[in-house]
């Protein structure tokens, strides 16, 4: 097992220690005991299922500090929005790693199959924690086809996962995706990094789909298109700034002000009172995302 | 008023029924295990259904502001196809502690066959370890011999009669499972189970200590509105509110709460916005906004229609 699954194991024992009350405490640590002396399935089911109701559903209580700690065992890793029972069920599923780490993908593969609601979004969001990540690939992009938001964000949201492991055309679908159920693109890990050519025609074509059935498009959207922009992408931003809202047509300027296309700084210069707010520096996608209210 | 459907398969049922179910007043449904009126024929389908009960379904309900709660178990049907049923037992403990699970069930007999019988008690042994409620379906067939035998079962393995529903209640089961100590559900169903006007003589003769209704609607010609329509049908011949209520609500509560797994906080003071489910989120409704604030939810489907429209025969 990597150091990292075993780093991030102690350290969801260790948070959870300082919450939990001291009898479920007491029922986790005997659960960790007998994974580590009877690594069974049977033993794994039951531990993993029970967690819920033994440890609760309160929210797990993170400081800054943890975040960092979070960062510094597993780059990119941000437990944000966790309960206790998902931290309790991806310590002892981790528990099993370490002590039979040949098996450990199948077994997963098992708990990921029965599954219920609260579970499926646990695994998912630990991806990141699992040793042999190549392994969950396929699992991750399923996980991106079900219909329950929760389950979905799993994998998208906070999660370096999709970003190191999804291809090309996955990493695209999760996008489109996101933007398809209103899932809010600031908390995909790697947003812009990940950004490509195919992606940016795909978001464009969702636009002019949207713009044809007079529907409105998220903002966001446009953020994606900025590196890869052709001559039809800035004629799409061209419309945004000539038509759009407030908030659509700050989004435009935050893309082309980022974008490497030769005519983006010319057709940025038409909204010149756009461009003092990028001077400024009160303009980013955080600030819009927040004024448009998408935290 | 508000109710609890304590039996009614929802996988089987619409969106209409839902957004009705809600509009009637229908705060949460528990849904039992059984089958799918097309014998399964391997493990794995069965996988998928349990998974479905602990997911999707729960998923599907949140949308319209009901709470979704099951019960695992092999049903008796399927106990006679011993290697699926062998498969099934094996897999069972890893559905019945998932979240929302209030019972064992639904699991008993159907005709009595002695893999039913080895199916049965395999279950309540599960239920007894796990210290969880057994949801017993009673036969349609040889009823009363059928619903005296499952108790009897029940009390040679130990279990507390307290912890134990009898559903399918009619005239002929109904004082012997109250004596005993169990609790007595009944079915309101067209044709086969209970008829309304029955039931309010039920609730006439034996008041409303342990007894409860709910609708079992399914794939069948049903009404997932029986416990609402009954509960107005039992105040229209004056049975008093306070018994309609445990009739209708609390008594199911009561009983189901015995799992730590349902509570009136659930829906009474749910979370804003459930972290772990999402409990907001609407890609059912694919656009439409999910009918969550009373302000935005449907007229009650009752409202305004006469006694005699809440009849079930």
């Amino acid at each position: 097992m990597s150091a990292p699954s075993l780093a991030a194991a102690d350290l969801l024992y260790r948070w959870l220690a300082r919450q939990l009350s001291p009898e479920a405490q007491g029922w986790l640590e005997a659960q960790r005991e007998k994974l580590q002396a009877d690594p069974s399935d049977r033993q794994l089911y039951l531990s993993v299922s029970l967690a819920q109701r033994k440890v609760g559903k309160a929210d797990l209580d993170l400081g800054a500090e943890d975040f960092e700690a979070a960062a510094s065992v597993r780059a990119g890793w941000r437990p944000v929005g966790w309960s206790v029972d998902q931290a309790a069920r991806l310590a002892l599923a981790l528990t099993i790693a370490a002590a039979a780490p040949e098996r450990f993908p199948q077994r997963m593969e098992q708990l990921f199959r029965t599954a219920d609601v609260g579970e499926l979004v646990a695994f998912y969001r630990g991806l990141p924690l699992y040793p042999q990540p190549e392994a969950f690939v396929a699992r991750a992009a399923e996980g991106c086809r079900t219909n329950m938001r929760a389950v979905f964000e799993g994998v998208s949201h906070h999660n370096p996962y999709p970003a190191e492991r999804f291809d090309e055309v996955a990493w695209n679908h999760m996008v489109l995706k996101s933007i398809f159920i209103g899932s809010p693109l600031y908390l995909i890990h790697g947003l812009d990094d990940r950004q490509n050519p195919e992606l940016t025609r795909m978001l464009c074509d969702y636009a002019h789909e949207r713009w044809a059935a007079s529907r409105t498009i998220t903002p966001e959207l446009w953020r994606c298109t900025s590196r890869h922009a052709t001559d039809d992408t800035l004629n799409d931003l061209k419309r945004v700034l000539d038509t759009g809202d407030a908030t659509e047509r700050r989004a435009a300027a935050l893309t082309l002000s980022t974008s490497p296309h030769p005519g983006a700084g010319a057709l940025l210069q038409t909204a010149p009172e756009l461009v003092d707010e990028l001077e400024t520096g009160s303009l980013s996608w955080a600030s819009l995302v927040r004024d448009a209210g998408l935290v | 008023m508000k109710f609890i459907d304590p039996h009614v398969h929802m996988n089987a049922r619409t969106t209409d029924d839902y957004e009705a179910m809600a509009a009637a007043g229908v705060v949460a449904v528990i849904e039992p295990a059984f089958w799918l009126g097309q014998p399964r024929t391997s493990v794995d389908s069965y996988i998928d259904y349990l998974s479905t009960l602990v997911g999707w379904e729960r998923f599907r309900a949140s949308q319209f502001g009901i709470r979704h709660y099951c019960t695992i178990g092999l049903n008796s049907k399927e106990a006679n196809n011993e290697a699926l049923a062998e498969a099934v037992l094996e897999i069972l403990p890893r559905f019945a502690s998932k979240e929302g699970v209030v019972a064992i069930g639904e699991i008993g007999y159907d005709e009595q066959t002695a893999l039913e019988d080895k199916a049965y008690r395999a279950q309540l042994e599960l239920a007894k370890e796990l210290e969880m409620p057994v949801m017993i379906h009673t036969p349609h067939r040889d009823k009363k011999r059928g619903t005296s035998r499952s108790m009897d079962v029940c009390i040679e393995h130990g279990l507390d009669p307290s912890m134990v529903i009898v559903d399918h209640n009619n005239e002929e089961t109904v004082e012997e499972t109250l004596e005993r100590g169990f609790w007595a559900a009944f079915t309101l169903y067209p044709k086969t189970k209970m008829g309304s006007e029955r039931m309010v003589d039920i609730a006439r003769k034996y008041g409303s200590e342990r007894i409860f209704i709910d609708s079992s609607a399914d794939w069948g010609v049903s009404d997932p509105l029986a416990v609402p329509k009954t509960a107005r049908l039992m105040l229209a011949r004056g049975i008093p509110e306070a018994d309609v209520y445990k009739l209708c609500y609390g008594n199911a509560l009561a009983c189901y709460s015995q799992s730590g797994q349902i509570k009136a906080e659930d829906w009474e003071q749910p979370a804003p916005i459930d972290q772990r489910t999402l409990f907001e989120g609407n890609s059912v409704l694919r656009g439409q906004s999910p009918r969550i604030d009373d302000a935005d939810r449907a007229a009650d489907p009752l409202a305004g229609r006469s006694v005699e429209e809440m009849a079930i025969d």
